[in-house]
């Protein structure tokens, strides 16, 4: 029964065991990085990016067709050009860099599936907006792969000045000059990441991956080694169960998997202990002083 | 011997002035009160000599000091206590300058972390989130990063807003103690009655100088009077005087 149920699928299909390690690369990649968008507040800001790189991947499309090359090469292009236009933007307008975000992220969703209707059918439309985490071939392994352990050693590298710039920005700025370089690295890495959760999940849902665990997983610790590694379980059992729940009840992968990781956000902030619904308005027992 | 000098300095954001052809110096072991209405430029001021803000024009020289050896206290406002980051990991950070991005801690400076958080009365609560301290405790969290910090300058930006009586006294102690060190202390202050009593030396801003010197002389009704009347002056004026300001 448990064989058949969690593990027969992945023994005995290799697209299901493809779409599994492509979806842990994602989530040990992707999910820190979601993290410290939350922190951020930028949770909507991976949000519009992940919309942004559409256009770019597109056009990458409309050159070479569903190139894993080009469709990369065009989405990190294209995310790093609105996320930088953004800034620019809100610096020199009287915008915020929200609304600038917004304005960007419609106007390249527009242009983006305006593109690949041109040239393709609905099902490269489809394929685009949502992804194909069964068709992961071995390129686009390795690719996921790739940008996952690039994530981390980064990660890694810019660990402390990136918890000081969520913290406290003005103490980082005054004690060294990586507040700039931290900012910078760190929007790129968001762009790798949403690139490549964009070949599994698609534009529309891989910033879920990114975000939904690292919700989740802020009611249940307060400590950013526990947030980290909680998030990175959070989508990895995600994962799981959306490629299993796809596969039993022949539903669309990737929003099985995004819907697992909204199921599990949903029971984390009833029952999570750290300003969960139930934590945060139990009644407080008085101590004596 | 000079500490900090400020030559026609004007600081401000967007090319706006928040602070106006700032000319005066702050002697090296003084501890001064730097005080002003709201909107006066005082902590864009201190952002300017932490280097967070470049000077619109002049400039700051910081006499023998090297910009590492500022110790800065920002406002607690600045500050983001929802993140997950325990005490001991926020008063870690005052080893910077020794630890750098990357460096692991030795057994040695774990303890001196132990030690800074054990002087402002913190004991036992290094694993406690920034999030669950009350706002005094926060303020101690913090001066005991700047203990670790160990600097010749210390810039302090409202170290006493929002937090209780005791804590001020042990707080004021601290700096009492950075002062008979030869340290030079520098702190952006709302509470006059504070600056008369634990600072000898002011230097009173609204957006431009109004006076520096001896407390005594500074701290006088007159010149509490001119300042209010500049900021308010530079209000109604925003596109002369410039309308952001700290």
């Amino acid at each position: 029964m448990i064989w058949e149920l969690f593990l027969e699928p992945f023994a005995q299909f290799g697209f299901m065991r493809r779409a599994m390690l492509g979806c842990v690369a994602i989530a040990v990649g992707a999910t820190p990085v979601g993290v410290f968008l939350m922190l951020r507040r930028m949770s909507l800001t991976g949000d519009a990016m992940a919309h942004a790189i559409l256009p770019g991947a597109a056009v990458g499309f409309l050159i070479s067709g569903l190139s894993l090359g080009a469709m990369t090469i065009g989405g990190l292009v294209a995310g790093m050009l609105v996320a930088l236009a953004s800034g620019f933007v809100s610096r020199m307008t009287a915008l915020k860099e929200d609304a600038s975000l917004a304005a960007f992220y419609l106007i390249s969703l527009a242009l983006g599936v305006l593109i690949v209707s041109t040239r393709g059918s609905n099902v490269d439309l489809m394929h685009v907006l949502f992804g194909t985490v069964l068709a992961l071939d071995n390129a686009a392994l390795i690719l996921l792969c790739s940008i996952a352990s690039l994530s981390i050693l980064v990660l890694a590298i810019l660990f402390r000045p990136l918890v000081l710039e969520c913290a406290d920005p003005q103490f980082l700025r005054s004690v060294s000059r990586l507040s700039a370089v931290t900012h910078l690295t760190f929007l790129c890495l968001v762009v790798a990441n949403l690139v490549a959760g964009f070949h599994a999940l698609g534009t529309l849902m891989a910033v879920g991956i990114m975000i939904l665990p690292a919700a989740g997983a802020r009611f249940w610790t307060d400590s950013i080694g526990g947030l980290l590694t909680l998030a990175m379980g959070i989508a990895i059992l995600s994962s799981f169960s959306g490629l299993l729940l796809s596969y039993h009840y022949s539903l669309p992968s990737g929003p099985a998997i995004i819907l697992v990781a909204g199921i599990l956000y949903a029971i984390s902030l009833i029952i999570g202990p750290v300003g969960g619904l139930i934590a945060q308005n139990r009644p407080r027992k008085r101590t004596a002083s | 011997m000079t500490a900090l000098a400020f030559r026609n300095l004007t600081l401000g954001y967007d090319s706006l002035p928040a602070v106006k052809e700032l000319d005066t110096q702050i002697t090296e072991g003084s501890l001064t009160a730097i005080v002003g209405p709201n909107g006066a430029g005082k902590s864009t001021l201190l952002k300017g000599v932490t280097g967070v803000l470049s000077p619109i024009e002049g400039r700051i020289d910081l006499g023998g000091f090297h910009r590492d050896e500022i110790a800065y206290l920002p406002q607690q406002s600045d500050i983001d206590r929802s993140f997950p980051i325990t005490v001991t990991d926020l008063v870690a950070m005052g080893l910077w300058r020794e630890i750098g991005s990357f460096g692991w801690l030795t057994r040695a400076q774990r303890t001196r972390i132990e030690e800074a958080i054990a002087a402002v009365g913190l004991t036992g609560l290094g694993k406690r989130a920034i999030g669950s301290l009350s706002g005094g405790q926060m303020q101690r969290a913090l001066f005991a990063r700047l203990l670790l910090q160990d600097a010749q300058l210390v810039l302090l930006d409202e170290p006493f807003t929002a937090i209780d009586a005791r804590t001020m006294a042990d707080l004021l102690q601290v700096i009492r103690r950075w002062h008979e060190e030869g340290r030079t202390v520098v702190a952006v202050l709302h509470d006059y009655e504070t600056v008369k009593t634990h600072f000898p030396q002011t230097l009173m801003l609204a957006r431009e100088l109004v006076d520096h010197g001896p407390t005594a002389t500074v701290m006088t009704s007159e010149n509490q009077m001119r300042a209010r009347l500049m900021c308010e002056a530079c209000e109604a004026t925003p596109h002369i005087c410039g309308k952001s300001a700290a």
